[in-house]
């Protein structure tokens, strides 16, 4: 009976559509909810607790995971407060998971749309630029940009920028040309609706679907570059911290003090899952939809 | 103003070609090939087909919309205007602001992402500077037309909302909404079943009472086309073999073709159990045509002359043909 009525589309737009589609899968939720935990609790904590992240306490060092004063999480090898310096790393991780993919987005959407509906010289000059940039080996680009730049944190977001909109752009190229190739789209040329006009309002839209996968699916992948970027040392200054410096730092103590290691690892691991979890939901959601 | 006795829309020699796999010689169609027409204002000029005669490649070779592998060359004069090299810009001013296009699958037509008020009013606001309000109330209006119920409740509304009949309303609301000169109908009836066609058909020429305006409408259904066009034109294969008005084109086809057309109709006055009678063999390859006259090989009046193409020429002032028989052909299978 039910599958009758899902059958029926009760109307509205796609995404309410796709929000229907979600909301009937219980492990998206579940991870949706678990990702606005973790980011809730990555603001909140840090303004909250007495401890903060960068001041050195030389007589609480090692201190284990304990209830006592409030150290869940224990203290690292400077006395810091690991639980302060775990909800610093989510934020930076987080904050470089989204913004990254956004731009990435942004910018992968309108270069693989503009190539895929222009077509012809346009496309093939927009592609072979995407081509040319692949070449680019990643780590050793940011070793010569912070050697030029010096430690920047902006410069992670640049690199990282500059590299995962490639895959976006090759994605949207492809969906814009079976777009392309729809009845609609002659409809509205026989409008007179001019191109600019029709890759922002009939081609993007009907990328959404697509967008917002992979996009969802992006931003661990982002978080995970930055993660290897920190451990490396190339990723933000200490004393602040991300998931990836922690789990670094927590590696060299790993046989003495595990929980260094364990609990920025399973916040990393948390995150990355949750939004892998979500980008498969989406898929089917939005799969479902056009069905 | 000095071309204001000319036809609205001349069509001269006008092909649309696709080159073989090697882009060389060899190979390749003329999906339309070397067709003359006229569109006089206020005027509804038929063209009639079977599926594959270069009918929809017609219109869209009109609109400068045809496929970019294909190379069109004749000439389009709107006003004597010559379409087919006009600059984008030019062609992207005239489409839906004076030449306007229904096409035949409302299903694929409208974008399924966005409300029917934003299609609607896409043309209206780029072509006439019209406001959002301006705009919604123009689509309300035209909405109202052709005769959609609850307009403004419509609008909000996305294509899957709406039925098939529904939808080729909105289809030519949309067409209409900048009060376009020249309407385009690429088979608006064929995607919908009877009784809807038959309403379509109803308000087209309603809409054509009230606009006058000048319309090519492209079918197969020669029954549709009785009821609405002034004038018929038949092609086969790409190419025009017959131009009457409609009146005398039913009553006396010169065209062999037309003859078979015109013959395999299903009649009221003939016996259930009587066979239909088709026109035998198949619609041509487009790769392969006869050198001479397309129709020859499925021609039962065909003879010698006709391995050489018949030229396109006039037998009263009204009407053209293309065929080397000299008087009009046998009224096979048709009645007074």
């Amino acid at each position: 009976m039910n599958g009758a009525a899902a059958a029926v589309s009760p109307g509205g737009s796609a995404w309410r559509a796709a929000w229907r589609q979600l909301r009937a899968r219980r492990s998206a939720l579940l991870a949706l909810g678990v990702l606005a935990a973790i980011a809730l609790a990555a603001l909140l904590v840090p303004c909250f607790s007495p401890y903060d992240y960068a001041t050195p306490v030389w007589t609480r060092i090692f201190t284990p995971p304990t209830l006592q004063a409030g150290r869940i999480f224990g203290t690292d090898a400077l006395g810091r407060d690991l639980l302060v310096r775990v909800m610093w790393g989510c934020r930076i991780s987080l904050l470089v998971g989204v913004a990254a993919s956004l731009v990435s987005v942004v910018i992968g959407v309108l270069w693989g749309a503009t190539a895929g509906y222009l077509g012809g010289r346009v496309d093939g000059l927009l592609m072979r630029t995407v081509d040319v940039l692949y070449c680019v080996p990643f780590i050793p680009l940011v070793i010569v940009l912070e050697v030029l730049f010096g430690r920047n944190f902006l410069l992670v977001f640049v690199a990282i920028g500059t590299v995962s909109w490639l895959d976006l752009a090759r994605i949207v190229r492809g969906q814009t040309l079976s777009i392309r190739a729809q009845d609609y789209i002659a409809a509205a040329q026989a409008l007179g609706v001019r191109p600019a006009t029709m890759i922002r309002r009939h081609v993007v839209p009907n990328l959404i679907g697509l967008v917002m996968v992979y996009a969802t699916l992006t931003v661990p992948s982002v978080i995970l570059f930055e993660a290897l970027l920190s451990f490396l040392g190339l990723g933000v200054q200490a004393p602040l911290a991300s998931l990836g410096s922690l789990v670094a730092d927590g590696a060299g103590e790993m046989q003495a003090n595990p929980y260094l290691l364990v609990i920025p690892a399973a916040f990393l691991a948390a995150i990355i899952l949750c939004f892998n979890r979500l980008g498969d939901a989406l898929r089917d959601a939005f799969e479902s939809h056009r069905g | 103003m000095a071309e204001a006795r000319g036809p609205l829309l001349e069509v001269r020699g006008l092909t649309v070609r696709y080159p073989g796999p090697r882009g060389g010689a060899g190979g390749g169609l003329r999906a339309v090939d070397a067709l003359d027409l006229d569109l006089a204002e206020h005027e509804c000029l038929g063209i009639v087909g079977e599926s594959g005669s270069g009918k929809s490649q017609l219109l869209l070779a009109l609109l400068g919309l045809q496929d970019p592998a294909a190379q069109v060359t004749g000439s389009v004069r709107y006003r004597g205007e010559e379409l087919l090299d006009a600059a984008p810009a030019r062609l992207a001013a005239l489409r839906g602001r004076r030449l306007a296009m229904v096409f035949q699958e409302p299903m694929r037509a409208l974008n399924p992402y966005l409300r029917i008020l934003t299609q609607l009013t896409e043309g209206v606001r780029a072509h006439l500077g019209l406001g959002r309000r301006a705009a919604a109330a123009r689509a309300r209006e035209l909405l109202a037309t052709v005769q959609i119920d609850a307009p403004a409740q419509r609008l909000r509304q996305y294509p899957h909302e709406l039925s098939g009949g529904m939808r080729q309303r909105v289809m030519l609301a949309m067409a209409l909404m900048c009060e376009p000169e020249i309407l385009l109908l690429d088979e608006p009836t064929t995607a919908l079943d009877v009784t809807v066609q038959a309403q379509i058909l109803e308000l087209l020429r309603d809409v054509r009472r009230r606009t006058g305006v000048a319309t090519l409408f492209v079918t197969h259904d020669l029954g549709a086309l009785a009821a609405i066009a002034d004038r018929v034109a038949v092609m086969y294969a790409g190419r025009m073999i017959e131009q009457a008005p409609a009146a005398e084109l039913y009553r006396m086809p010169y065209h062999p073709y037309t003859v078979g057309l015109l013959g395999s109709l299903p009649r009221l006055d003939q016996p259930l159990d009587a066979p239909l009678p088709a026109i035998r063999g198949q619609p041509p390859d487009l790769t392969a045509l006869p050198a001479g006259c397309a129709f020859a090989p499925r021609c039962a009046r065909h003879f010698a002359a006709c391995s050489t193409r018949p030229e396109w020429r006039s037998v009263t002032p009204s009407r053209q043909v293309a065929c080397h028989l000299d008087g009009p052909a046998a009224a096979v299978g048709v009645g007074p």
